[in-house]
């Protein structure tokens, strides 16, 4: 009961008018940076994290400058859908998964059907991840400290896992575009010795890993539009979305009945995906998307404008969002890119994470909190009001909707890494993505494999050191690890469901040659 | 599109044969040989070179089960008798893929600013058949609010091309921005706004007449 009383006094100190400003103008301010491509919640946050000392003179509260980044970073990831559905370009990573169903859903004129999916999806997921957070950040915090190496090897298996189970029939094409994904994030020099490696033709660009956002702009914004230029003949009708009071409460309602479900699982898998240290949002959302698709009734919609295809991946990001604020309080081990920037906003702001913030500093651990209630439901109104204006960029011709794409890409690209050689490098895996598409290739994989592959094969490597070369660290329960005879449970469960997830499909191709049933379709392409 | 499919799976393996070429190399001052750094270690870890080699390896694998595929003609390209790239795909790559090409090159020289303006321009006028007024404007008013947004608001400075020395065009541009206060920038993106409208109307009615 102490909880509810502290957390009740912190939600009325963030519902100060000056407060509910600065919650205001940082969700507004969030969402155009998260609706951008090639800009993030952690270039926002990290842009704005001066303006803090500012906020801090200015407000004379500790509390205030963190309401504000947080605001920001809720803004960003109701923002990062937005790109995904109406430009098929995911914003940051995070969104990947919602550009499966969410693009779709758009291309069949039901753009407000997945922006309100999108938002009210997003709301549920940081509401629960919030009451989560409030209820159990101590307990919660100590088990994702029993994450290790071994754990955090096996969860990433189990993403690639994901992959390949929705990777239909063409699994080789699938593992291929992971492994490219892969490679590109092993560019540059060796993570644990420092050796250059992989420096190809010696060029300073390649000396150091990809980019996610130069393949993942390469692949969606040019080779995406090049593709569409290619299948519409140049005849492209965009959605030409309806928006109407009714039209959003229609959509309100199919969400509640056909997205629940989705929801619900975004919400819980990608709470606890995010709290993992390093994990984060990315992977949180992917494997609510996969798990959304296996234990839903209707798994042949997915891909083609599902309702929970939308609902699962936009839940999760915000959900991990918020579960990876848990770590970053309670223990100062930020779980993502953008909880590393807020992590330096407290150190700037004289305050010390770790366990004892929460005895220390009631004054500012209960405010902040409240605000992510706060910050969560204006982003959702905010979000709402905005669909309009989102769905008047629909309603731009094709022709003139494509050139803004393409200079988008490149200035988002060169926004992100100040290099023109990954400008270069945007525009080959732009035309290499349009020559693959054709050949029915997946991309989707290569781009979350780049943002995976550095701390998969860190982890890897770390855990193998550890056991002496042997992958018994991965699965077996009984293998010891410190000389204590302690058993581990965790690795081995994870990673012989990734096991089991990859052979799975392998076992229906054989199963089908043999006995000639019905192919599967792929589901990574939008 | 079987022929391509089985040209690009050998394509894809060549691909991982260089990668894992590549993966084995040492650098000079080591003077170890190629390929001593894709197993394990004498402390039992895998050394730098592993992860990409065995990744590339894999990759090769799956190269030569989509190169079989094709032959067999299991995979759904492979079935299709269309062609790879037909006369209307060749047509997008030069009339779209080319000018996304020379947007890119041009920054160098023009900036990349300049460069967006004549791609706006080109696409605008000359594939999409929109009218002049819309198509200059939209050119004019588009990268003004890239500026706005990337150089001033986020102070992200995209590439100047040539223009970047003391050229009387972004110097004084960027002077005159930077000192408004964020009232007047909002404006700004307003007045662009305006003018879009204006154009677009006055483009509707020229047609309508």
């Amino acid at each position: 009961m102490e909880v509810l009383g502290l957390l009740l006094d912190g939600i009325l100190i963030a519902l100060e008018p000056a407060n509910l400003l600065i919650c205001f103008i940082g969700v507004v301010i969030g969402l155009f940076v998260g609706a951008m491509p090639g800009l993030g919640s952690v270039n926002g946050v990290a842009i704005l994290l001066p303006t803090i000392f500012f906020i801090k003179q200015s407000t004379g509260s500790d509390a205030a400058p963190m309401l504000f980044l947080a605001a920001i970073y809720y803004g960003a990831m109701y923002g990062g859908a937005i790109s995904s559905i109406m430009l098929g370009i995911p914003g940051a990573s995070t969104a990947v998964a919602t550009t499966f169903d969410g693009r779709p859903l758009a291309l069949k004129g039901r753009a407000e059907q997945a922006l309100v999916t999108a938002a009210l999806a997003s709301f549920i997921g940081g509401t629960i991840a919030n009451i989560f957070f409030t209820g159990f950040a101590p307990p919660l915090a100590s088990v994702a400290l029993k994450f290790g190496n071994p754990e955090i090897f096996a969860l990433m298996l189990l993403a690639f896992a994901t992959f390949v189970g929705l990777g239909g029939d063409d699994i080789p094409k699938t593992i291929i575009s992971i492994m490219l994904g892969l490679v590109c994030a092993s560019i540059g020099f060796d993570v644990i010795e420092g050796e250059p490696r992989l420096q190809f033709f010696d060029l300073t660009g390649f000396s150091r890993p990809i980019n996610f956002l130069v393949l993942a702009i390469g692949v969606y914004g040019v080779g995406e539009m090049l593709w569409t230029l290619h299948t519409t003949r140049g005849d492209t009708e965009m959605s030409k979305a309806d928006v109407s009071l009714a039209k959003i409460k229609t959509a309100a309602g199919n969400t509640y009945r056909e997205g629940w479900k989705g929801t619900s699982i975004g919400s819980s898998l990608g709470f606890f995906v995010g709290i993992l240290p390093a994990a984060g949002a990315t992977p949180g959302s992917l494997m609510s998307y996969g798990v959304a698709k296996m234990t839903s009734s209707k798994p042949d919609e997915f891909g083609k404008g599902s309702i929970d295809g939308v609902a699962a991946p936009e839940a999760a990001n915000n959900s991990a969002s918020t579960g990876a604020m848990l770590p970053m309080m309670t223990l100062g081990i930020p779980g993502s890119p953008t909880t590393a920037v807020l992590l330096t906003g407290l150190v700037l702001l004289e305050l010390e994470p770790g366990p004892r913030l929460f005895q220390d500093q009631p004054d500012f651990v209960w405010p902040v909190i409240g605000s992510f209630y706060i910050s969560n439901l204006i982003a959702v109104l905010v979000n709402l009001a905005f669909i309009p204006l989102f769905l008047w960029m629909l309603r731009m011709p094709f022709t003139i909707l494509a050139p803004i794409i393409f200079i988008l890409s490149t200035a988002g690209v060169y926004a992100a890494t100040d290099s023109m050689f990954d400008v270069w490098l945007m525009f080959w895996f732009g035309l290499a993505a349009f020559m693959l598409r054709i050949l029915n290739y997946p991309l989707a994989p290569a781009a979350l494999a780049i943002v995976l592959g550095g701390i998969t094969e860190a982890k890897l490597r770390q855990s193998l050191q550890w056991s002496d070369g042997s992958f018994g660290i991965f699965f077996n329960p009984f293998f010891d690890r410190d000389g204590s005879g302690s058993t581990y449970w965790i690795a081995p469960i994870i990673a012989w469901i990734a096991v089991i997830l990859i052979l799975m499909p392998l076992f229906q191709v054989i199963k089908r040659r043999f006995l000639r049933g019905p192919a599967r379709p792929s589901h990574w392409q939008g | 599109m079987r022929i391509a499919e089985i040209i690009m799976a050998i394509a894809l393996a060549a691909l991982s044969l260089a990668i894992m070429y590549k993966a084995g190399e040492r650098p000079s001052w080591s003077g170890e040989a190629r390929f001593s750094n894709v197993g394990f270690g004498e402390d039992g870890a895998p050394q730098g070179g592993f992860w990409p080699f065995w990744v590339c390896a894999i990759m090769f694998v799956c190269s030569i089960w989509v190169f079989i595929n094709g032959v067999m003609k299991l995979s759904p390209p492979a079935k299709s008798g269309g062609p790879y790239l037909d006369r209307h795909g060749v047509n997008v790559l030069l009339t779209v893929g080319l000018p996304v090409f020379l947007l890119v090159l041009l920054t160098d020289y023009i900036s990349m600013y300049f460069s967006m303006a004549i791609f706006l321009f080109y696409y605008l006028f000359v594939l999409g058949r929109h009218a002049f007024i819309l198509s200059s404007a939209m050119a004019l008013v588009m990268p003004l609010w890239m500026f706005l947004f990337f150089d001033i608001t986020m102070t992200r400075t995209l590439p100047k091309g040539v223009l970047a020395v003391e050229d009387g065009i972004y110097v004084p541009l960027g002077n005159f921005f930077r000192s408004l206060d964020g009232a007047m920038i909002g404006l700004c993106f307003l007045a662009g706004a305006v003018v879009l409208v204006a154009a677009s109307m006055l483009s509707k009615r020229g047609e309508d007449a």
